[in-house]
C-alpha cells in the first residue's frame, strides 16, 4: 500500500491559450496511495491548472498524467479516473447540484447509473463520514459555509474514490468551519486511507501534510517533509509565501540570537522550545 | 427583506393530497382544467367549487392563503368580468342601456360563469404547487415527459435546467442583496428619483449579478464534470416514483367525481 502510485505526472506544460505563456511547465509530481500532500505557491503559480490534470479536466499539452496507470488523454478511461480522483472546489454555493443535501450527494451516483438501493446506503454512508447526516433534508442555501463544503465532500466522497484533491477548499470558509472540513479531511485521510491532495494558503494546514510541494511559475521548486520545507524560511519568503507562525517566530528569535530550532512548524512544538529555553537560561 | 420571497409556494403538510404521487397529481390538475371548459354550465361550476373547497380541507390549507394568491391575478378577474359583461349580446331585450353601453342577461350570466372560472383555474393549479415540493414536481415532469426523449427532446436537460434553477433562486436572491448594498455603501440611490432614475440604477446591480451568475455556471459545470455528469443517458435516480395503491384509489375517485361534474351538461344545455 504504502508504495503504491497514485497519480504520476510526468514533465506537464500546459497553456490556456496558445497565445500565452504556459501555466505549467515542465512540472513532474508523484502522488502515492494514502498520502496527505499539500501543494504551496503564490496565485498564478499553476497550482490550481496542475490539479485539474489530476482528474482529466484538463489535459497536458505535453507530457502525461497517470491515475493508477490509466492515461488520462484515453477518453475510455475518462470516468473511471473521474470516479477515483474527486475534486473540490474554492465556493461550496458553486458546486451543490440539488435543492436538498441527500439528493445532492446522490448525484454523482446517479451519474455513474448506481442502482437506487446501492445510493441510499452509499450516500449515508458518506454523510456519516463527512458528518453531515443529521442535516440530510435541508436545502443547501441554509446551511453555513463549512456545512455546505461538507456537503461539497460528501459528495465527493460518495463515489468511493482512491484521491481526494481540494482546490483552496477552506478558502471562503471561517475559521470553525474551516477546521471542522480539515478534521474530516484528516480523517478520512488516516481512518479511510484516500489519498489527499491539498491546494491551500493556509500554512497551519500545509504544516499537517505529510509532504509539502512548493510551486512557482509553473514549476515545483521545493520538496520535502513540513519541517523540511519550513525551515527554508528565506527561501519561502522570496516565493511570497509565509511560513506558519510557530515558525516565524522561531526564526525571529534565532535571528535576534536566541538557541531556538529551525523545524518548529506547530505552535506546540515552539512552545515546548521556548519553555525548554526558559528554563536553561533560569539554571 | 428580499429573501423572503419563496418561489413555488410550497405549503409543507402530510396530508393525502400531499403524498400523493406528484405525476398523478399534474395529470390530475390537468383533467380538472379541462374540466372546467367543458363543464360549462352554473351546476357544474358549483359542484367544481364545491369539490376543490373539499380538496383544500383534506391538504389542510387555510383560505387565507389562497386568497393571497388570488390577489395579484384580481385585475385579470375584473377585467375579464367587465369586458364579458359588455361584450355579450343576447337575442332578449338588452337588461340596461345606456349610451353604446348595453348589458344583457346572457353577458352577466357569462361573466360570472367567467369569473368562478378563472379563480377555479387558479386555486386549482396553485393546490397542486402548495402540496407538491419543486423538486417532486420536476421529477415528476421529467417522468411524464420522458417518452419524448425518444423524439430527441432534451427532456433530461431541461428537468437539469430547472433543478439548477430552483438551487440558485436563493443564492441569488442573497447576492442581488449583497450587491445592493455594496452599491448603496458607494451612494447609489435605488429608492428615490424618477421611475427612469431607479431604472437606471438597477443597472449597477445587474451587471455585477449577470458576471457573477456567468461565473458560478462555468465553476457548476466544472463540478458537475468532476462527478461524472454525462448528461441523462444511463442515469439512475435516488428517488424512484411508485405508484402505489393509494394513487390509483385516489386517481378513480377523482375520475368518477370529474365525470360526474362533466354529466351536468346533460342537464343544462346552452350557455
Amino acid at each position: 500500500m504504502e508504495n503504491k502510485v497514485m497519480i504520476q505526472a510526468e514533465n506537464i506544460r500546459f497553456r490556456y491559450m496558445p497565445e500565452l505563456a504556459p501555466a505549467v511547465d515542465g512540472v513532474s509530481m508523484q502522488i502515492k496511495k494514502g498520502e496527505f500532500v499539500a501543494v504551496l505557491g503564490a496565485n498564478g503559480c499553476g497550482k490550481s491548472t496542475i490539479s485539474k490534470h489530476f482528474n482529466a479536466i484538463l489535459l497536458p499539452e505535453r507530457g502525461t498524467v497517470m491515475v493508477e496507470g490509466m492515461d488520462t488523454r484515453e477518453d475510455a478511461h475518462l470516468y473511471d479516473i473521474r470516479q477515483k480522483v474527486g475534486m473540490v472546489f474554492q465556493n461550496p454555493d458553486n458546486q451543490i447540484v440539488a435543492t436538498v443535501v441527500e439528493e445532492d450527494v446522490a448525484f454523482a451516483l446517479e451519474n455513474l447509473g448506481v442502482p437506487p438501493q446501492e445510493i441510499r446506503t452509499r450516500i449515508d454512508d458518506a454523510m456519516e463520514m463527512a458528518g453531515i447526516a443529521k442535516h440530510k433534508h435541508k436545502a443547501p442555501h441554509k446551511l453555513s459555509g463549512g456545512q455546505k463544503q461538507r456537503v461539497a465532500i460528501a459528495g465527493v466522497i460518495a463515489m468511493r474514490p482512491d484521491c481526494l484533491i481540494l482546490d483552496e477548499a477552506t478558502a471562503m470558509l471561517d475559521p470553525i468551519g474551516r477546521e471542522k472540513v480539515m478534521k474530516t479531511i484528516r480523517r478520512l485521510n488516516k481512518e479511510f486511507g484516500i489519498t489527499v491532495v491539498t491546494i491551500t494558503h493556509y500554512m497551519e494546514e500545509a504544516a499537517q501534510a505529510d509532504r509539502i510541494l512548493v510551486m512557482n511559475k509553473g514549476k515545483v521548486v521545493l520538496e520535502g517533509t513540513p519541517k523540511e520545507v519550513f525551515s527554508q524560511v528565506d527561501l519561502l519568503h522570496s516565493l511570497r509565501l509565509d511560513v506558519p507562525q510557530a515558525t516565524e517566530l522561531a526564526q525571529q528569535l534565532r535571528a535576534a540570537g536566541l538557541d531556538m530550532p529551525n523545524d518548529c512548524i506547530t505552535e506546540q512544538e515552539c512552545a515546548e522550545a521556548l519553555a525548554k529555553l526558559l528554563k536553561n537560561s533560569a539554571n | 427583506m428580499i429573501r423572503d420571497i419563496t418561489i413555488g409556494q410550497h405549503f409543507p403538510g402530510n396530508s393525502v393530497l400531499h403524498r400523493l404521487d406528484p405525476r398523478m397529481k399534474i395529470v390530475l390538475t390537468m383533467a380538472y382544467i379541462v374540466l372546467l371548459f367543458v363543464a360549462a354550465n352554473p351546476a357544474g361550476l358549483a359542484l367544481a367549487t364545491v369539490l376543490l373547497a373539499g380538496l383544500y380541507r383534506v391538504a389542510k390549507i387555510p383560505l387565507r392563503i389562497i386568497v393571497k394568491s388570488l390577489k395579484p391575478i384580481l385585475p385579470i378577474i375584473v377585467f375579464t368580468v367587465v369586458l364579458n359583461l359588455f361584450f355579450i349580446t343576447g337575442e332578449s331585450q338588452p337588461l340596461v342601456e345606456l349610451g353604446f353601453i348595453k348589458i344583457y342577461s346572457e353577458g352577466i350570466r357569462y361573466a360570472v360563469l367567467m369569473g368562478v372560472r378563472i379563480i377555479l383555474l387558479i386555486a386549482g393549479t396553485s393546490l397542486l404547487t402548495y402540496t407538491t415540493s419543486p423538486i417532486a414536481l420536476t421529477d415528476a415532469i421529467e417522468r411524464l415527459l420522458s417518452p419524448l426523449s425518444k423524439l430527441h427532446l432534451p427532456v433530461h436537460e431541461l428537468a437539469m435546467v430547472m433543478t439548477i434553477a430552483l438551487r440558485f433562486i436563493p443564492t441569488l436572491i442573497e447576492e442581488t442583496d449583497k450587491i445592493m448594498n455594496a452599491q448603496k455603501a458607494r451612494g447609489a440611490q435605488l429608492d428615490s428619483g424618477t421611475l427612469q432614475q431607479r431604472m437606471k440604477a438597477m443597472v449597477p446591480i445587474l451587471i455585477p449579478l449577470f458576471v457573477s451568475a456567468f461565473r458560478r455556471a462555468d465553476e457548476l459545470a466544472m463540478a458537475m464534470e468532476c462527478r461524472c455528469y454525462r448528461g441523462g443517458e444511463g442515469r439512475t435516480r435516488l428517488k424512484q416514483l411508485r405508484l402505489t395503491t393509494n394513487d390509483w384509489l385516489c386517481c378513480v375517485v377523482c375520475l368518477v367525481l370529474f365525470g360526474a361534474i362533466w354529466c351536468t351538461n346533460f342537464f343544462f344545455t346552452g350557455l
